[in-house]
C-alpha cells in the first residue's frame, strides 16, 4: 500500500471538495463538461497533490514535472484543482466562461497559470507528451511528464501514432493514464466506436498495461509508482472509472457529458456527493 | 422555388437553432434521395446530424472521434456513388482533416457536402481550440471547393439544398445556437455564387457574411435614419465562387466598401473581396473588419461580435468613421485604370 491512512483520508476529503467545486463551476460557467470532470478526480488528485513535482508559486519552474490534460474539455474539473493548489485565486472560478475571463471551457496555457499545454482538440496530448519526454531525456533532465487521456479520445489516430513513437523511442519518462469511463458524447464507447480489446491494442503497440480501479487511490498510486520506475517500455494505466462519479443522476450517463445546472440541481448534485462520502 | 420544391419559412423553423434547421432539411432531402448518407465524429448530437441518424440509422456512420478517417470514408462513399453529408465542428473539418478534404475530396472532385457547425466565434466560451476563424481561408484555397457562410437558418436551408443540387464538394459553415432571422421565407432566389443585395445605397457598400450580415442590415437602417446615409448592404453568402459583378458594381456606384466577417481578416471574405477589387484596376476606399489576425478572446458570442467590431453598434461606428474620412469623390476614376 503506497499511501498512508492519513493520505487516503486527506485525498478523500479533497475528492469530495473538488467534485463539489466542479459542480459550482458548471453553475457559474452556465454549462460545462461535467461527466468527465467527475470521472478523473482521483487521478488528478494523485498527480497534483502527491506525485508531480510542481510549485504553484513558480508555475514556470524549469525542472517541474509537466502535466498534460489531453482531455482538455474537462476544464470545469481541472480549474478548481489549479485554484485549490494556489495557481490563481479561487474567486476566478466564478468568472469561468465569462467574457474576457482567463478561464474558458478549455484551459488556455497562455492565460492560465499551471496549464502546461493548451488542449481541447482531442488527440493532441500524447504526441506532445512523447515530445516532452524525449526532450527531457535529451537534455539529461529528470522531470517527468504526466498525460491524462479520455477513452473516446483514443479513437483519434494521432494517439496511436504517438503510442507507436513512444515505444519506438523507448520513452519511459512519461506516465500515461486513460480515464476509461466508457462514455463519449454520442453514446458508450463500445457502441459509437469499439475500443476493445483496448489493453491488447496498447500491448500490440509495445506498451506495458496496468489496469486499475480509477477511483481507488491505492491502486492508482501503485500503478503510478510502478510506471515511474519502469524503464524497459512505456506504461499505460487504464483507469476504470465512472462518468459523472458520485452524482447519482449523472453516473454512467453519456447525456451528462456536457450540461448546465440550475441552482436546484446544483444542490441536488452536491447532496449526492456529500452522501457518497458520508457512506464511505 | 427552391430545389426539390421544398420551401421553408420562419414559421416552420421558429424556435429552431440554425443547426436544427440543417438537420430538418437534411432529413427532408434524404427522404427523397436514397443515396444520401451521413457521417459525424462523435458530434452527431451537437451538429444535429443526429436527426438524420435517428431517422435513417442504416445510412448514418459515426466515425468516433476520428475526423481524418471520417473524411476519408466520405471520399470512399462518394467514389462508390453515394452522396455523403459530413458534419463536425468547423475547426475539425477545416483544420484537423484539411488534407483529407483537399486531397481525397477536392482534388478528386468528389460529391461530398461538409456542413460544419460552431464556426467563427459562435462557440466563444470554448476558447481557441474550438473557435474557427481560419476555415474560409483554408477552404477557399482548395480548388474545386464551393464555400458558403449562410446568414441565418433560412439561408442555411437554402444552402444545404443548393449544395445537394451542386455536383462536387461544398463547404457550409454555420454557427452554434440560434441566429436571428434575416429572412422570413426561403424563396428569395438563393443561388450559389450570387450575392443578395439586402438594401440598395449609393454612399457606401457593406459586404458581410454569416452573423455579420444581419447586423449589417440593421446597422444600415439606423445609418439611413440617423445619418441620412445611403448604405448598400450585400449578403455575400458564397465566399467561393465570389460574386465579382456585385463587388465591381459597388466599387463604381458607391466608391466605398467595408467588409464584416466572423473570421480572421487574413484570407476570408475581406481578402476575397479585395482580390476582386485589385484585379479590376479600379480603386475605392476599402476596409476589412473581422478578427485582427489573433486568437480571439473567450466570451459570449454576442460580446465577441462587439469586441471584434461586427455587431450592429460597431458596424455603425465603423461606417461613420469611414464616411468621416477625407476621400476624393470628384476624381475621374476612369483615368486610373
Ligand atoms: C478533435 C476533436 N474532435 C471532437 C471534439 C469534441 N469533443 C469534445 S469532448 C468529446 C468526447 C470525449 O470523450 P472522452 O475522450 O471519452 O472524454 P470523457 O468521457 O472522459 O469526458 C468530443 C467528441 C474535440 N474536442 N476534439
Amino acid at each position: 500500500m503506497p499511501l498512508t491512512q492519513q493520505e487516503i483520508q486527506q485525498f478523500t476529503a479533497k475528492a469530495c471538495q473538488l467534485r463539489k467545486d466542479a459542480i459550482d463551476t458548471v453553475y457559474w460557467a452556465g454549462g460545462g463538461h461535467i461527466g468527465g470532470s467527475l470521472s478523473f478526480t482521483e487521478i488528478m488528485i494523485l498527480l497534483y497533490y502527491k506525485y508531480a513535482r510542481i510549485d504553484p508559486k513558480n508555475p514556470g519552474w524549469d525542472d517541474r514535472d509537466r502535466i498534460v490534460v489531453s482531455k482538455g474539455h474537462a476544464g470545469v474539473g481541472y480549474a478548481p484543482i489549479l485554484a485549490d493548489k494556489g495557481y490563481f485565486p479561487k474567486e476566478l472560478l466564478k468568472e469561468f466562461n465569462h467574457t474576457g475571463s482567463i478561464l474558458g471551457m478549455h484551459l488556455d496555457g497562455n492565460k492560465v497559470p499551471g496549464v502546461d499545454v493548451s488542449t481541447g482538440s482531442l488527440g493532441h496530448g500524447l504526441p506532445i507528451t512523447v515530445g516532452l519526454g524525449i526532450g527531457a531525456r535529451l537534455q539529461g533532465k529528470s522531470w517527468l511528464t504526466y498525460c491524462v487521456l479520455g477513452d473516446g479520445e483514443c479513437d483519434e489516430g494521432s494517439v496511436w501514432e504517438a503510442a507507436m513513437a513512444a515505444a519506438h523511442y523507448k520513452v519511459t519518462n512519461i506516465i500515461t493514464i486513460v480515464d476509461r469511463n466508457r462514455m463519449m458524447i454520442d453514446g458508450p464507447t463500445e457502441e459509437v466506436m469499439r475500443l476493445e480489446p483496448f489493453a491488447d491494442k496498447w500491448k500490440a503497440f509495445g506498451w506495458i498495461v496496468k489496469e486499475v480501479d480509477g477511483h481507488d487511490f491505492n491502486q492508482l498510486a501503485d500503478a503510478i509508482e510502478y510506471t515511474q520506475k519502469e524503464d524497459k517500455a512505456p506504461v499505460v494505466i487504464i483507469a476504470h472509472t465512472i462518468k459523472g462519479k458520485c452524482v447519482d443522476f449523472m453516473e454512467d450517463k453519456y447525456e451528462w457529458h456536457y450540461g448546465g445546472l440550475d441552482s436546484e440541481k446544483v444542490e441536488l448534485a452536491k447532496a449526492c456527493i456529500e452522501k457518497h462520502y458520508c457512506e464511505l | 422555388m427552391a430545389a426539390d420544391g421544398l420551401t421553408y419559412t420562419i414559421v416552420d423553423t421558429a424556435n429552431m437553432s440554425t443547426a436544427e434547421i440543417y438537420g430538418k432539411v437534411l432529413c427532408d432531402l434524404a427522404e427523397k434521395h436514397k443515396e444520401i448518407v451521413g457521417l459525424s465524429a462523435d458530434l452527431a448530437k451537437s451538429t444535429k446530424m443526429g436527426q438524420f441518424a435517428a431517422t435513417f440509422p442504416d445510412r448514418f456512420f459515426n466515425a468516433g472521434i476520428a475526423e481524418q478517417n471520417m473524411f476519408g470514408m466520405a471520399a470512399g462513399l462518394a467514389k462508390a456513388g453515394l452522396t455523403p453529408f459530413v458534419s463536425t465542428f468547423a475547426v475539425f473539418a477545416s483544420l484537423r482533416a484539411a488534407e483529407q478534404v483537399r486531397t481525397d475530396i477536392c482534388y478528386q472532385k468528389l460529391n461530398v457536402k461538409i456542413i460544419a457547425t460552431h464556426a467563427g466565434t459562435s462557440f466563444g466560451q470554448a476558447g481557441t481550440t474550438h473557435h474557427c476563424t481560419e476555415d474560409l481561408a483554408v477552404m477557399r484555397s482548395f480548388a474545386n471547393m464551393v464555400v458558403i457562410a449562410p446568414a441565418d437558418g433560412i439561408e442555411t436551408a437554402n444552402a444545404v439544398m443548393a449544395a445537394y443540387e451542386h455536383k462536387g464538394p461544398v463547404y457550409i459553415r454555420i454557427n452554434r445556437g440560434f441566429d436571428p432571422f434575416l429572412y422570413e421565407k426561403s424563396d428569395y432566389g438563393f443561388q450559389i455564387g450570387k450575392a443578395v443585395q439586402l438594401k440598395d445605397g449609393t454612399d457606401i457598400t457593406i459586404i458581410a457574411c454569416g452573423a455579420a450580415a444581419y447586423n449589417a442590415y440593421h446597422a444600415a437602417g439606423i445609418l439611413e435614419k440617423e445619418d441620412k446615409l445611403s448604405v448598400r448592404v450585400i449578403n455575400m453568402h458564397t465566399i467561393k465562387p465570389i460574386d465579382e459583378e456585385a463587388i465591381l458594381k459597388a466599387v463604381m456606384e458607391t466608391r466605398r466598401i467595408v467588409t464584416f466577417e466572423d473570421h480572421n481578416i487574413v484570407g476570408g471574405l475581406g481578402s476575397a473581396v479585395a482580390e476582386v477589387i485589385v484585379k479590376s484596376g479600379k480603386g475605392c476606399a476599402f476596409e476589412t473588419v473581422g478578427i485582427p489576425d489573433q486568437y480571439a478572446i473567450i466570451g459570449l458570442p454576442e460580446d465577441l461580435q462587439n469586441y471584434y467590431g461586427f455587431d450592429q453598434n460597431k458596424i455603425i461606428e465603423k461606417v461613420r468613421q469611414i464616411m468621416g474620412k477625407d476621400f476624393e469623390q470628384t476624381e475621374d476614376w476612369e483615368d486610373e485604370v
